[in-house]
């Protein structure tokens, strides 16, 4: 995973790739979390075009960023899934908390300004 | 008819849940399913096989087992452990349920697993462990 921090906006794009199961879930959640923290971040964007497989761990994930950065008044936004993927998204009601999106410039256009 | 036939069985590491996916999308192979199908039979037991690690086990070790059986046109997985078992089925299976609020569970595991194969039968008892059964049929 790749986190890109755009400072003027107060937001983390975190790159994610290949599969994102319980295995992996652990040790992204904790580095978004470290990020948040460090960066003084408050949106969040899952950049999901490299993902090839998720399951209700995903969905985990993203709810538990949803619960943190609205707490600090900032929104998550996922893009580029696949539709496997954005299948499990809506069935879990994800896009009542989340903006889900086909590219960056769609979620935050603040941030996709400077992108 | 019976077409073929398998059991693997390991240790509830995290990273044995990949593994089990390979294994399933492996077996199926032989019927042809299209990618949707492949997909949605890795993702159920994917969700089965990461239920009976984090819920079965928790942090006890012990051994997930996953069979299968390949008919004409559909396959059937069971994934077993023998944990502490479920004692509320019905409450388990509800879309959002989850019996561990604490940590970033959905509770959407049943539910996908109910989506994405064509039927789903859990048989539980509370200290022995369970036993997930799912059917999907491969159209040809
Ligand atoms: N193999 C198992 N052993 C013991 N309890 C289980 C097992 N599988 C499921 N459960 C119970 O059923 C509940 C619902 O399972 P489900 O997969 O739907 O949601 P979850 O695992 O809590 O969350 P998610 O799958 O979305 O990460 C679990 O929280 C757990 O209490
Ligand atoms: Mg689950």
């Amino acid at each position: 995973m790749e986190l890109i921090f755009y400072g003027k906006y107060r937001a983390l794009v975190a790159r994610l790739n290949g599969e994102l199961d319980h295995h992996i879930a652990d040790s992204v959640r904790e580095e978004i979390d470290r990020e948040l923290e460090r960066t003084g971040a408050v949106n969040v964007a899952f950049d999901f075009r490299h993902v090839t497989f998720m399951d209700s761990s995903g969905i985990g994930v993203v709810m538990g960023r949803y619960r943190k950065v609205t707490a600090l008044g900032g929104r998550v936004a996922v893009f580029g899934a696949s539709e496997a993927v954005k299948r499990i998204m809506r069935m879990s009601g994800l896009e009542r908390f989340t903006v889900i999106a086909d590219k960056l410039e769609d979620c935050f256009e603040e941030v996709a300004a400077d992108a | 008819m019976l077409r073929n036939s398998m059991k693997t069985e390991f240790a509830n590491r995290s990273d044995n849940e990949r593994f089990a996916r390979s294994v399933a999308a492996a077996f199926v192979i032989d019927l042809d399913p299209t990618v949707d199908e492949l997909t949605e039979i890795k993702t159920a037991v994917s969700e089965a096989v990461t239920n009976a690690i984090i819920h079965g086990y928790e942090d006890r070790e012990g051994v997930v087992s996953v069979e299968g059986k390949l008919y004409e046109d559909s396959v059937e997985f069971t994934v077993s452990d023998s944990g502490v078992g479920i004692p509320d089925i019905d409450r388990a299976r509800e879309p959002l349920f989850t019996g561990k609020p604490e940590t970033e569970r959905s509770g959407m595991g049943f539910t996908i697993m109910e989506a994405f194969m064509d039927s789903v039968e859990v048989e539980s008892a509370v200290g022995k462990g369970t036993k997930v059964r799912m059917v999907k049929k491969i159209s040809r």
